[in-house]
Order: C-alpha cells, then structure tokens, then sequence
C-alpha cells in the first residue's frame, strides 16, 4: 500500500527521469493532437491537405495513431511507473544510465517516426507502421528498461507486490512479445520489408497485436497508475484487495483471446471470429471490476473531487473506461460489427477510451506529479478546473458526432428499397452526409487540444513564475 | 488478508509472478495463430497467380501512399455489400498479400473488385489527377505526383526477390525478366491511355498503380465475378 509510512525522497530516488518524461509528454501530446486535428480538417474539407505528398491524409493518420500511442501515452506511463515504483518498492532504479538511455532512445526513434512515416516509409500494420530498422530500436530500447524494470524489482525493499506494480509487469512483459511476433519481416531494402505471414494470418497476427497494443498499453499501465495515483490524491485506501487479485488476473488472461474482433464477417475462419468474440464480451466482467476499484476507492472522499482537478480527471478518466469497456464488448457482437465495423462509430469508439480514459488519467497524473517533482504549488488551480471542463465538453462533442455518423454511414450503407435494390447506390451520398458529423468532431477535438495547451501554460508558469513555497507540497515518500 | 493465498504465493515472489504472467497472456494467442499455420486459413481452393511484377510495384504505391487508410478490401458476406461491390472475398484471394490489406475504415468505398468495377485505366489516370473530375464531390486528395515520378526496376526486384523468400513462388526468371514484363504490361496501359489522347509512359507510378488496381478482385471464377455489383460503388 502506498500510504505506509515512508522517509525517503527525492535524493533517494532518480526524479529526474520522471520529469524528463513529462516534458516529454506534453510536447508530444500537442504536437500528436494537432495533426490529429488537422485529420480532422481534412475529412470535413480536403483542400487542408495542401495537395503535398506528405500531408495527405493516408500518410498522416499514421503520425497521429502512432504519435498519441508510444509519444503521449507512452511517456506519461514510462514517468509514472518511474515515479510509482521506485516508491512502492523503496528502492531507486537499479541503474540510472539505463533510465537514460531509455529516455533518450524513446524520443529519439519518435523523432525518426514522424520524419519517415510521413516521406511513405511504412508497413501498413496499424499501430505497427514503422519500417524494420525503427522496430529494432523499439526492440533494444524497450528491453533496457525492462531489465531495469526487473533489476528494480528484484533489489526491492519491501517483500510483497503492490497491485500497480502488478499491472506494470504485465505491460513490460507483454509489449515486447507482441511487437516482436507482429513485426517479424523479411528487408527488400533499409527502408521497406515484407512480413512472413500471409494474407488472413498476417491479418490475424496484427490484430492479435493491435487489440493488445490497446489492452498492455492504453489499459494495463494506465490501470497500475490508477492504483497508485489514485488512492495517493484521494488519501484512501484502494477499496477491495479481492476485487484488484480478481480482475488482474481475468483482465491479462482474456484480453489476448479478443483480437478477432477486428475481423469479424472477414474471410478468418468462424471459429477464430466466435473465439474473439465470446472472449471479448468476457472482458466487460474484469474491466467493469477495474472501475469499480477505481470509483469506490472514493467512498468518503467525494467532497474532494469537487475541489480537486486531479481527482476530477481521475474520475471522469474511470467512468470513459467503464463506457467505452461496455460499448467496445458490445461491437464484438456479431451483429452490432456489421452495422458499425468501417464507420465512424469505431473512432468514436477509439476516441471515448483515449481521449476519454488515457488523456484525462494522464492529464491527473501530471497535475498531481508536476507540483511535487518542481517543488512548487500548482501554477493556477483554477486554469486546471477550466481544462478539466474544455477536454469534458470536447470528448462529448467528439463521441457524439461520431456516434452519429457511424450510425448514418452504416444504416444508408445497408439500405435496400422495395425494388431489392440500394436504396444509395452511391457512395459519394453517404461521404456528403456525414460532413456536419466531421464538424462537430473537429470542434469537440480542438477544444480537447485547447485544454493541453492550457495545462502546458499551466506547468510552465508553476516551474518559472512560482517560487518555492516554505511548505511544498509533499512529495510522495 | 494477510494470509490470502495470493499473498503469501505470488506477491513476494517476483520470478513465480512474471512467470505466471507470461503463461497467461500466452494461451489465447497460442491456440489463436497456431491452427492457421497447421490448419490453414480456410478452403483449399486453388491458389491464385501471385502479383505480377508491374502489379506488385504498384502494390507498394498503395503501401507507400496509405490508401489503406482509407479504403477496405474486405466485402463482406451481406446483400448490400455484394449488391455495392460484388463477391464477398475469400482466403484465398489474400494468398499473396503481404501485408495483408483487409483495412479498418471506409472512408471511402472498398477496393477488393475495384478490378472488376472499374477496369478502365483512363478512369484511374483521370481519378488519381484530380478525384473531382470522375466523382464529384468526393473528399478523396489529388494525388498529381504520382503521374511523374517514376518507378525503379532495381527496387521491384528487391520486392520480388524479399518475397520469394518468404514464399511467394517467383522464380529466377522472374525476377530477372522483371524490367521487361513491366514494360509489356504496362505497354498495354499506356496503349489504352494514348487512345484516349493521354500521353504516358511505362514507368510512370500511375501506371504500376493502375496496374494493380485492375488486378484486384479478379481472382475468382467467372460467373461469379459477372454475377453481382449492379449498384457498383461510384
Ligand atoms: C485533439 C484530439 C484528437 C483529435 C482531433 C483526433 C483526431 C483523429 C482523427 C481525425 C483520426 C482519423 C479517423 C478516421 O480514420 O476517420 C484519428 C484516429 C485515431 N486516433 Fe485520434 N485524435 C485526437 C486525440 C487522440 C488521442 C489522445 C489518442 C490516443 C491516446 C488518439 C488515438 C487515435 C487512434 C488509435 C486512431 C485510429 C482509430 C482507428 O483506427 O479506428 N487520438 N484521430
Ligand atoms: C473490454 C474492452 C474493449 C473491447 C471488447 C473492445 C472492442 C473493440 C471493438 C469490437 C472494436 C471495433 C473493431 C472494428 O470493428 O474494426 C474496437 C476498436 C478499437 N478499440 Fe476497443 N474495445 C475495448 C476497450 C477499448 C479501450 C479502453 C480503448 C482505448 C483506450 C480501445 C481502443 C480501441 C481502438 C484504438 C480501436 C480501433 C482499432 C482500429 O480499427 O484501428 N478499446 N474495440
């Protein structure tokens, strides 16, 4: 438990790596927003791709998937689990080289995602886009910190396992398996290579990866962080020991099965479709038990979240999983996939988990980490508050326009007419309804967007405008 | 809860729970992906000719560009899609796809018979131009580069010769004739567009593109691709 009472601090423990990933964070998290933003722009209306190779759409989304997974979201976890584990083991990292290495590493093979992908450098593989030589940094940089991870864990100072560390060595572990298997291909040159798997298994392989890519690193780590942060801002207990055994276990055991998901009425064989998708309605069970950890962990300390920006992220962040972990079994339905598989109701889907669950933890995360790692009071609570309401009101707006236009696109795509025949045989008709959807997405995703520049200000002002109080903050021991 | 099993068994032993993990998150993968190696993916029809040199260049355009992004190529089982865009796609189609290009988004409409919907290279030269001009309205960007840059024999033999390796059943004459099946195949592209007063040349991007695009859905028994797609997918 982390509220044992504990003396150590910053000299104890490297924080210097947490606040490197940070930063980190939120250059990467405005930079990855934006082109998302600017996707959005250009699905309401095309001139915005400057008709220059580099900026079409195709070559772009891939720099935004990749760019919010392994720049935003991969560097708020690498910082959190830094700062968490090394004071739930109470022991500093194992080796702060190596700490180093990770860090740098990481920015630097982003920095060669975002120049190649867009100059048409890419595999296709969703979430595995980067060409071989990319994937091999991935690879080393990846395994360094999982040795240190390891290393840490094994000179701990305390004998038993709390719950987030639990969660993160299902991430370390499961990561470098997936990338490695999805990614095994044969170089036609330095730049593009071939996969050895063909046609419906290279389908199913990357499936396999992508839904797990979502399950060990946009759920399980930002999961561990919950356990931690969580309790820490609300000074309460986790509520149920028995639920947090429970749900890891069923959570880590079932996720792998759901890929199929992906490819349900494909060509994959039924069998594989009907495994998927049996395992992928199992899954609401342990992922509505990590809510209710999270939420009841509140009991007594809701008076909190009324003041709180970190608790008030934290619980709304907890409530997008519990939706988006209700919508997402229920589009493994055979017959719900046929209506909404190919629409917008998947990014909208997409978006109510990353926007929703991933960005508003990592947002809590960081107004709780940043006072306590610069030593200085929150620049402005009240510019917190008012993020905390701009990424609310824009993840709605998001959703719901693509509720909406995943719905319009898939029931005019099925429409029949009395003659038998389509009621829109035109596809272009369906592409014109949906642009007032595409509107209301890009407003809701531009006022996300205005939220994190706001938070960026925010920090910047705490770490430059504030002085050092007399009574900090304290950080966690 | 000092003495839960859980506790006492797996928390302060770090080994026995990273090994526990791993067994875990291993079993559904294993019993997923190893039938499709040992069983395979479906029935055993015959498999068709692999991508010509010409088609698999173009291949990579499509890779290189991200029309996947975009465009499926999965029609599904359902009326209103074999109505929209003919036979719903088998296997077996995709033998020779690596990677596999199924998509996740239709953003636009699905590509997967687009060689029996629209084979005509003049649509597909004037719709890479400028996509307005055969589908007004649409969102789709012009792609005007792909009408000058040119393609590199020396690369599509490195393509071939990357998938012989892993199975694709090119031989060496293949490989080594390459240059001059591209220029025959494309010969007929080019031939098609002069016809329509478009000057090109064999290894223009647009052409291997082309190329590839014609390819696609026409792997399947006659009746069955003369069947379907009235509504065709404008
Ligand atoms: C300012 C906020 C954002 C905007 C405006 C935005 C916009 C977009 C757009 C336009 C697309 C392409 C959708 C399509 O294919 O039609 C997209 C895809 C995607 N975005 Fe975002 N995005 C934002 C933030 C995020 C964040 C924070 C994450 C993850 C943590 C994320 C993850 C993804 C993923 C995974 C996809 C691919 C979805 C799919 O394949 O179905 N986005 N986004
Ligand atoms: C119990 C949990 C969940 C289940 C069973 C589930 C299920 C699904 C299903 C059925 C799809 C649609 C596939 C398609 O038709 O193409 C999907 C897409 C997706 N989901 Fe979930 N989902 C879950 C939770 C989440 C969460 C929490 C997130 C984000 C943090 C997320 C991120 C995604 C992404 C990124 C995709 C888009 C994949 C793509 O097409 O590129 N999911 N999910």
């Amino acid at each position: 438990m982390p509220d044992v009472a504990e003396h150590a601090s910053s000299e104890i423990y490297d924080d210097e790596v947490t606040k490197k990933f940070i930063v980190a964070t939120v250059f990467w998290g405005i930079a990855a927003m934006t082109v998302g933003v600017w996707l959005a722009l250009q699905l309401a209306w095309w001139p915005a791709g400057l008709g220059i190779p580099q900026f079409t759409f195709g070559r772009l989304r891939p720099v935004h998937t990749n760019g919010v997974i392994f720049a935003f979201t991969a560097n708020f976890v690498f910082g959190g689990i830094y700062y968490s584990m090394q004071r739930l083991l109470k022991v500093r990292m194992w080796s702060d080289k190596l700490s180093a290495f990770h860090f740098w590493g990481w920015q630097a093979m982003l920095v060669s995602v975002i120049v190649t992908i867009p100059m048409g450098m890419t595999q296709t593989k969703e979430y595995a886009e980067m060409i071989w030589p990319i994937d091999v940094v991935i690879a080393v940089v990846f395994l360094a910190f999982a040795l240190n991870f390891f290393m840490t864990i094994k000179n701990r100072k305390v004998q038993h396992l709390y719950v987030a560390i639990w969660f993160y060595i299902s991430f370390v572990i499961t990561i470098p398996v997936l990338h490695v298997v999805n990614n095994l291909a044969i170089p036609a040159s330095l730049t593009r290579s071939y996969p050895v798997y063909s046609g419906m298994t290279d389908a199913l392989i990357q499936w396999w990866y992508g839904h797990n890519a979502v399950g060990f690193l946009l759920t399980t780590p930002i999961l561990g962080l919950m356990y931690y942060f969580l309790p820490r801002a609300a000074n309460r207990p986790v509520y149920s020991y028995r639920l947090s055994i429970i749900h890891f276990w069923a959570l880590v055991f079932l996720y792998i099965w759901a890929g199929p998901h992906h490819l349900l009425y494909s060509a994959l064989p039924d069998w594989a479709q009907t495994v998927g998708m049996v395992f992928s309605i199992m899954l609401l069970a342990p992922s509505w038990g990590g809510m209710l950890n999270g939420l009841l962990t509140l009991r007594g300390a809701w008076d909190k979240v009324r003041t709180d920006p970190v608790l008030k992220f934290m619980v709304v962040a907890v409530s997008f999983y519990g939706m988006s972990t209700f919508e997402g079994p229920m589009m493994s339905i055979r017959s719900v996939s046929a209506l909404s598989h190919f629409t917008n109701w998947v990014v909208g889907h997409v978006h109510s988990g990353a926007l929703g669950w991933v960005g508003m933890m990592g947002f809590g995360t960081m107004y709780w980490l940043v006072p306590r790692l610069w030593k200085r009071e929150l620049y402005s609570v009240s510019l917190a508050t008012t993020h905390f309401w701009t990424a609310t009101i824009g993840v709605v707006l998001y959703t719901v326009s693509l509720w909406g236009a995943g719905l319009t696109e898939g029931l005019m795509a099925r429409a029949i007419n009395e003659g038998g025949q389509l009621q829109y045989p035109f596809f272009l008709d369906i592409v014109h309804t949906l642009e007032p959807f595409y509107w209301g997405r890009l407003i809701g995703g531009t006022l996300y967007l205005c939220g994190v520049f706001l938070m960026a200000y925010n920090f910047i002002a705490t770490v430059w405008f504030k002085p050092r109080p007399a009574a900090i903050p304290q950080a966690a021991k | 809860m000092a003495d839960h099993w859980h506790r006492r068994l797996l928390e302060g032993r770090a080994g026995v729970f990273a090994i526990v993990t791993t067994i875990a998150i291993s079993i559904g993968g294993l019993v997923e992906i190893v039938p499709m190696f040992t069983v395979g993916s479906g029935h055993m029809e015959e498999l068709p000719a692999p991508y010509t040199a010409l088609e698999v260049t173009g291949r990579d355009i499509y890779i290189r560009e991200g029309c996947v992004n975009c465009h499926s190529q999965m029609v599904r089982p359902f009326r209103d899609e074999t109505l929209r865009y003919g036979e719903w796609s088998h296997a077996v189609e995709y033998s020779w796809d690596r990677p596999f290009l199924l998509g996740s988004r239709r953003i636009g409409p699905d590509l997967h018979r687009e060689g029996l919907l629209r084979p005509d290279a003049v649509w597909h030269y004037e719709h890479m131009k400028d996509p307005r001009s055969m589908s007004p309205g649409s969102i789709m960007p012009p792609y005007k580069w792909l009408l000058e840059w040119k393609i590199d024999p020396a690369d599509t033999q490195a393509t071939m010769r990357a998938l012989a390796f892993v199975g694709t059943p090119y031989s060496d004459a293949d490989i080594d004739g390459a240059e001059a099946a591209m220029q025959e195949q494309g010969g007929v592209i080019v031939a098609r567009l002069a016809e329509a007063g478009i000057e090109a040349s064999w290894d223009d991007e647009i052409i291997a593109l082309t190329a590839y695009l014609q390819r696609l859905g026409t792997d399947i028994p006659e009746d069955e691709a003369e069947d379907v797609a009235e509504g065709g997918a404008q």
